[in-house]
């Protein structure tokens, strides 16, 4: 199930598919800072990999991701000071890339491939299936127990294995709608 | 081999050998396996000794345009003073592609010799592999891999005693199909929006971090170590005596196919066959209707087009598509093409970095127009229209993106124009409800 097509012109694309923000929002003063540390200490070692600290960039953010499970706007700046950027700068970046959540997600993060060599092999039965086996109902939604956000995504490069879903880190393959209910159940 | 099937007695695994074998992963089963012998060898011979092996094998770029690996290399000049870079595509993210998962899942230190020896080919002292953030299971095999070679001495200051700096690293994208273009790969891995550069200049003048840099995908470099090992000739002559094509190619085949899964073929192989018997022909009870046979991005074949082809670069092209990415996306006849179309065009709006208007727009009409017809709601000069964009959008923009929108578009329009006329003149779509394996002369008629 795609999108549903609009009038307002070309923007809608992406305007659509991007989720609803959330309205949880974090005061900078409660802000607490995620590279001290371990993580410190793990982007250091990242820096050394690049002649740029700019290039460490999309590390950093993914070590913020997997410390707060999203990237808060004083996350960014806190990623702004740490790589000598502006945080206009990498709020620009964050942006551009869709793994990055710029807002809370349910604890399982469904992402599930509906392009062309997996929509023809049943995808979209799949989508139907988990929206309304998580009880999330609509696609970027999260469902009332805070337990799932749904999201259909573009081609997962496992499309011999229709249909692949991610359920946060883990690839699940070859997925028929029959078998959501099961798959969901076993999440603890 | 047809991974996950067994191998095909007609396939030639040379890259997709040890897929399924667990044992492969590790750098121990791995150099039982004849592993870093190659790197070994390169690290005695000159980079340009190395280039020239690469040249005489014939070897072309598996990750999309087939241009050939030696020449490319030989653009680049070790000893300019300057630092040069390699960058491994593993971004894989070309709809109906699914064989550089499999390489890095299977045998990473595939990949990573491979880096190693293309670096050291095109004086570049560090490689990145730059894979897509989804890929959660490469990038831990991957990872994996690197550390392993690290701590042998493989890579790094010293790479196996040899006196030359070798470094590897691994870099996680985060979901962005035109990442997988050259030099937005390189925007990105610049910590940039990954918007694709203005060229000329090219890579090999100015590339990554403003350096002279090489690019190339994850089954290119990984045939590398194999060329090395058994020499040019041999690698030459896995072909059917089309000397421009050669080697053996990782197809990656989805849809609607009885046997879906990676199958490595040498090339020249013939298509028919290719499909019937080594991935089991359609699903039961069906017929193809149509093939798309290297990716999302090429023209879409008639079956009877696909019948008749040669799988190799020149073979593809003389049945009106690409070989591009290996990707075989497989069609049958309950499936409505103008969906799946509508479908494509939604992905390339959706992956449009919209710095062209050509593409932005483009991308976005196309899809609306296709999803009007496909709703029911289409008129004739709709066709008209799409292919007005489509010429639009063709050969103006920055990257090929946009053209590859257009493609699906103009190819599914010539060939299957008989079902966007079903769905305007009876203003729905004739798939709609239709039973499976009714066909399209059953969905179009009725
Ligand atoms: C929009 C777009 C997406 C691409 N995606 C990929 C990709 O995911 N993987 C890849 O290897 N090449 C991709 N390419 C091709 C690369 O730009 C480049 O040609 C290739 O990595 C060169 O490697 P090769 O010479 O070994 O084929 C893409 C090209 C375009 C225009
Ligand atoms: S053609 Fe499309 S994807 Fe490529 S640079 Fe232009 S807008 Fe970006
Ligand atoms: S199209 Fe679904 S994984 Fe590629």
């Amino acid at each position: 199930m795609s999108a549903p097509p609009t009038d307002s012109g070309s923007s809608s694309l992406t305007e659509l598919e991007r989720a609803p923000r959330s309205d949880a929002h974090m005061r900078a003063e409660d802000y607490q800072p995620v590279f001290t540390g371990p993580a410190r200490a793990e982007l250091n070692e990242l820096l050394t990999h690049y002649p740029t600290k700019m290039a460490a960039l999309l590390p950093a953010l993914w070590i913020v991701q997997r410390e707060r499970g999203w990237v808060s706007e004083p996350a960014m700046a806190e990623v702004a000071a740490v790589l000598g950027l502006t945080p206009a700068y990498v709020k620009g970046v964050v942006t551009f890339y869709t793994m990055y959540h710029q807002h809370p997600v349910g604890k399982y993060f469904v992402q599930v491939c509906t392009t062309s060599p997996c929509n023809v092999c049943g995808a979209e039965d799949v989508v139907r299936a988990i929206l309304k086996h998580s009880g999330a109902g609509e696609l970027g939604v999260t469902s009332g127990d805070g337990r799932f956000t749904v999201i259909e995504v573009e081609c997962l490069g496992a499309c011999g294995f229709a249909t692949p879903v991610m359920i946060n880190e883990d690839f699940i393959e070859s997925v028929s709608a029959e078998r959501v209910p099961e798959i969901l159940d076993s999440l603890p | 081999m047809g991974f996950p099937h067994r191998s095909h007695p007609r396939e030639t695994p040379v890259l997709s050998q040890h897929f399924g074998d667990p044992d492969a992963r590790s750098l121990a089963g791995w150099r039982q396996r004849g592993g870093y012998r190659a790197l070994e060898q390169a690290l005695t011979m000159e980079p340009a000794a190395i280039v020239g092996i690469v040249k005489e094998s014939g070897l072309r770029g598996r990750g999309g345009a087939g241009f050939p690996t030696g020449l490319k290399w030989s653009f680049m000049k070790p000893g300019d003073g300057k630092p040069h870079y390699l960058c491994c595509n593993a971004d894989e993210s070309e709809p109906g592609t699914f064989k550089d998962r499999e390489i890095m899942r299977w045998t990473p230190h595939a990949l990573v010799e491979g880096c190693a020896i293309g670096a050291y080919a095109i004086g570049a002292e560090t490689a990145y592999v730059y894979i897509r953030g989804e890929f959660t299971e490469p990038l831990q095999r991957m990872t994996d891999a690197v550390r392993e070679a690290y701590a042998e001495g493989i890579l790094g200051p010293n790479a196996l005693g040899s006196g030359k700096r070798v470094d590897v690293y691994v870099h996680k994208g985060a979901g962005a199909y035109i990442c997988g273009e050259e030099t937005a790969l390189m925007n990105s891995l610049e910590g940039r929006r990954g918007n694709p550069r203005i060229k000329p200049p090219f890579p090999a003048v100015a590339g990554l971090f403003g350096k002279p840099t090489t690019i190339n995908n994850v089954e290119t470099l990984a045939a590398v170590p194999h060329i090395i090992n058994n020499g040019a000739e041999w690698y030459k002559a896995m072909c059917q005596g089309n000397p421009k094509s050669t080697g053996t190619k990782l197809y990656s085949v989805c849809g609607n196919i009885a046997r879906p899964g990676n199958y490595e073929v040498v090339m020249g192989f013939p298509f028919k066959d290719f499909l019937y018997d080594l991935c089991g022909g359609p699903p039961p009870g069906r017929r193809f209707k149509a093939i798309i046979p290297g990716g999302s991005s090429v023209p879409i074949q008639t079956i009877a087009e696909a019948e008749a082809t040669v799988m190799d670069y020149e073979g593809f092209v003389a049945e009106g598509t690409m070989l591009g990415s290996g990707g075989v996306i497989c069609i049958d006849d309950a499936q409505c093409m103008v969906k799946q179309i509508a479908r494509l065009a939604r992905f390339y709006a959706h992956e449009s970095c919209a710095q062209c208007t050509q593409c932005r727009e483009g991308t976005a009409w196309t899809t609306k127009i296709m999803e009007r017809i496909e709703a029911g709601q289409g008129t004739r000069e709709d066709l008209d229209t799409l292919l007005e964009i489509a010429d639009n959008m063709t050969g103006k923009t920055i990257c090929v993106l946009s053209d590859s929108c257009a493609v699906p578009v103009v190819s599914g329009i010539q060939k299957f124009r008989d079902e966007f006329e079903a769905h305007i003149t009876q203003q729905r779509c004739p798939f709609r409800g239709a039973a499976a394996g009714g066909g399209v002369a059953t969905a179009v008629a009725a």
